[in-house]
């Protein structure tokens, strides 16, 4: 019997992987949603009006963290029983602490001179070390199994999405004015 | 010669029969109604063989209510009770509205929703919306020859939570079942035969009279995707007007004018920007009331200087959606312009010239939207099975809560794919304490002050704890018209708490009776007659929703044990709707819907299950 409790890989019919064949998981997400979506239901009795709610927004729950790479090795971690602790563990290398007080100190340099372009540029920096974490998780969570390295990654990867996400901010202030 | 079909006496006809749907575009400045016929969605027109409705209502001196064109001929002769953009109101208080200075309105502050004083009474804005609506499901009903089983009613992407639920209020003031709040961009994409054989990335431009959206849509196999929407809900075709108006009164050096020179001048306006779309300059000619004579002339270059400005605040939102969604100009396959005001040459070279690429414009800017909504009420309405048209709509703005100083916390992101619910734990700070209220917003920025405010959901019947051990799970549901729900549950007490969530906008049940009551005579008779007959129409929709799940599941899902309850309880209701207690139908609904619980459980395992059918069934197994 399914169960809109199953975990989000088998709900769509994917392997519990890091390494996602992106290609397959929105084809699976769209052939889903067309059965369960709420637009399937309109003349539908109350209860599978209700029903279509539920599954279509768990539905776009599991895709939308199956979708983005940090949510992904989290949600994989968390299935293994391990905590990222994002919140209460901030130790970090000390490499990788530098480039991050570099990032802020150039974020906050170009955003002062109202420079687009080179927040830009540093939006593109980041996306590359992203990439290079999400490599190697790939490789630590799907061939070495190693849990708390992962976590490590993880907590990394997080760490640079957040700074992205401000960059962004900043970039649509500047063009606000 | 085609044989004629009879059917046997006493046979349904229901399952096949055509049921009557609607699209409506409620506009800021005109509004339509479209529904699909013989296949193709037309616009269907009034009378005089009109398709645009002005979105304008007069309440008259002998107490009647004109809506539309005779409305609009009211605007200068008596502004103050012609309600014109009534859009611009919905769901807003009086400090949105900004400058008022240029509105001929009486405007009354209320609590959630800015009202205006008219010789009928102050009017909410959705019940002079509701007019509008009324007078469109009128025209249909007579074209149609027959009752609407529902309507789509479109809103802009960027219209917040109150402005929705303002629409969907007015919309049942008017009597209408209302199939779906439908985003304006994502119907214009949907009408624009944007169908199977399109894939790719499309940018909506919808610069209608009052609001300007922008939409990023991802096409594949009948599947719209919006990736990203953003807008600006105060800006649109009517600003142009302003700009042209302003510049009226500083060439022409007038003092401030009374309310019947200032629509007359507006109106000058608006016909010196329709004039200038197609020709290089206007005459603008008017005679005020106190004998003053304009005379002036307004050319193409000047005019696109004065809104040169308002051209480039159209295009930031264009770039942060193209940012939400990851996307550069470059990705864009087509762009498609909707809304009146884009017919101006100036709007259309800005868009050129920003994507590199001429925009899509072989439908009427006008009609696209109420022409996507008719394909998307047949759809809803169930006239077509054999689809594979899907939309997957977004929410527009974050969903926040306040904090502790004046801080908002993000509960549901913008552009995060609807339906979505988002749970957040809460406890109470006093031992005791059996009520709470949380702030809901609905802004991107950080402050409380600079979001807006979406009221308080109040908190009642928290089973009473000591300070801090109360476990109040309150999730946050927003559905596909993009409306928020508020639920809570005490998580400790095990019990399961009846905590009641109340949101403080929005029309009460009450308040939407006492409105339909307003246009009846008799009111405890009404009464009665209207919550039987509502009651009737709730009994056989449910009836009809049940039969058709047993037609289709009945045998494969049900055991007979559980098929005879189903059916002892829709012989009861049946019987209920009969009687004339409407109390007796409610309890029968009620009761057929609790029969049918676990049957609509397994229905939807079933088509989830069928969903990825044969393609990885032994993951499924599993």
């Amino acid at each position: 019997m399914f169960n809109i409790q199953q975990n989000h890989f088998e709900l769509f019919g994917l392997p519990a992987r890091f390494a996602v064949d992106m290609a397959l998981l929105d084809q699976h997400y769209r052939k889903l949603q067309a059965e369960v979506h709420p637009d399937r239901f309109v003349a539908a009795s109350p209860n599978e009006r209700m029903q279509s709610m539920q599954w279509a927004t768990q539905v776009n729950e599991a895709y939308r963290t199956l979708k983005h790479p940090t949510s992904r090795a989290r949600y994989l971690l968390q299935l293994q029983g391990v905590d990222t602790e994002e919140e209460s563990n901030t130790a970090m290398p000390a490499d990788f602490l530098m480039l991050q007080m570099e990032w802020r100190e150039a974020v906050e340099e170009a955003f002062d001179d109202g420079d687009v372009t080179a927040l830009d540029a540093l939006l593109k920096d980041m996306r590359e070390q992203a990439k290079i974490l999400e490599q190697a998780l790939a490789d630590t969570l799907d061939r070495q199994h190693a849990w708390q390295e992962s976590a490590d990654i993880v907590r990394k990867l997080s760490f640079v999405d957040k700074i992205r996400s401000d960059v962004e901010l900043k970039i649509s202030k500047l063009e606000d004015e | 010669m085609a044989l004629l079909q009879i059917s046997e006496p006493g046979m349904s006809t229901a399952p096949h029969q055509h049921r009557l749907a609607v699209g409506i575009d409620l506009g800021t400045t005109n509004s339509l109604v479209a529904t699909v016929r013989s296949g193709l969605s037309t616009v269907l027109l009034d009378e005089a063989g009109h398709a645009l409705l002005p979105s304008v209502v007069h309440y008259t001196a002998d107490g009647q209510i004109e809506v539309g064109h005779p409305a609009q001929l009211q605007q200068s002769q008596d502004p103050q009770n012609t309600i014109v953009s009534v859009k611009r109101f919905l769901g807003r208080g009086l400090g949105d509205i900004g400058d008022t200075n240029h509105l001929p309105y009486r405007f009354v502050e209320m609590p959630g929703m800015v009202q205006i004083e008219t010789r009928a009474g102050i009017k909410s804005p959705v019940e002079v919306s509701a007019e509008i609506l009324k007078t469109l499901k009128t025209r249909a009903e007579q074209v149609l020859g027959g009752e609407l089983t529902g309507a789509v009613i479109t809103v802009p992407a960027y219209f917040d939570d109150a402005q929705r639920q303002a629409t969907k209020d007015a919309a049942r003031l008017a009597g209408l079942n209302v199939l779906r709040l439908l985003n304006e961009p994502t119907a214009a994409a949907i009408a624009y035969g944007l169908d199977n054989s399109s894939e790719g990335i499309y940018v909506i431009y919808d610069l209608g009279g009052g609001t300007f959206d922008v939409s990023i849509l991802r096409l594949t196999k009948g599947v719209f995707e919006v990736l990203s929407t953003n807008g600006d809900s105060a800006l649109g075709g009517d600003d142009f007007d302003r700009r042209i108006f302003c510049w009226i009164l500083e060439q022409a050096r007038l003092q401030p004018l009374n309310p019947a020179d200032t629509r007359l001048l507006m109106t000058k306006a608006k016909e010196a920007k329709e004039w200038l779309t197609e020709h290089a300059s206007a005459n603008i000619t008017a005679v005020l009331s106190d004998g003053e004579i304009v005379n002036l002339t307004l050319d193409q270059a000047e005019f696109h200087s004065l809104t040169q400005q308002l051209l480039n605040r159209t295009l930031a939102p264009i770039r942060k959606a193209l940012r939400d969604a990851s996307l550069a100009v470059e990705d864009v396959k087509g762009i498609v312009l909707v809304g009146g005001a884009t017919r101006m040459p100036q709007v259309r070279q800005a868009v050129t010239g920003f994507f590199g690429q001429e925009p899509l414009t072989n439908l009427d800017p006008d009609q696209v939207v109420a022409l996507g909504a008719a394909i998307q009420a047949n759809i809803l309405a169930g006239n077509r099975h054999d689809d594979e048209l899907l939309l997957l709509d977004v929410i527009p703005l974050s969903l926040g809560l306040e904090t502790m100083g004046g801080l908002v916390e993000k509960v549901i992101p913008r552009n995060s794919t609807l339906p979505i619910a988002r749970a957040q734990d809460f406890t109470t700070f006093k031992d005791g304490q059996t009520a709470m209220s949380i702030h809901v917003l609905q802004g991107e920025r950080e402050l409380v002050t600079d979001c807006r405010s979406l009221g308080r959901f109040e908190l009642r019947g928290i089973p009473p704890m000591a300070a801090g051990a109360a476990r109040i799970r309150v999730t946050f549901q927003v559905d596909a018209d993009g409306l928020l729900s508020v639920s809570a549950q005490e998580q400790t007490s095990g019990a399961h708490a009846n905590i009641v969530v109340k949101p403080s906008y929005g029309l009460s049940e009450d308040q939407i009776t006492s409105m339909l009551q307003a246009s009846f005579t008799s009111a405890e008779a009404d009464k009665h007659a209207r919550a039987l007959q509502e009651a009737r129409v709730d009994a056989a929709r449910l009836l009809e929703a049940i039969e058709a799940a047993l037609r289709q599941d009945g045998a494969a899902l049900l055991n007979d044990e559980e098929r005879t309850e189903i059916a002892a309880q829709m012989e009861n209701l049946r019987n209920c709707a009969r009687q004339e207690d409407s109390d007796a139908i409610n309890q029968a609904v009620d009761a057929l819907n609790h029969a049918t619980e676990t049957f609509a459980a397994r229905r939807m395992d079933a088509s989830v299950r069928q969903a990825l059918a044969g393609q990885s069934l032994n993951t499924l197994e599993l």
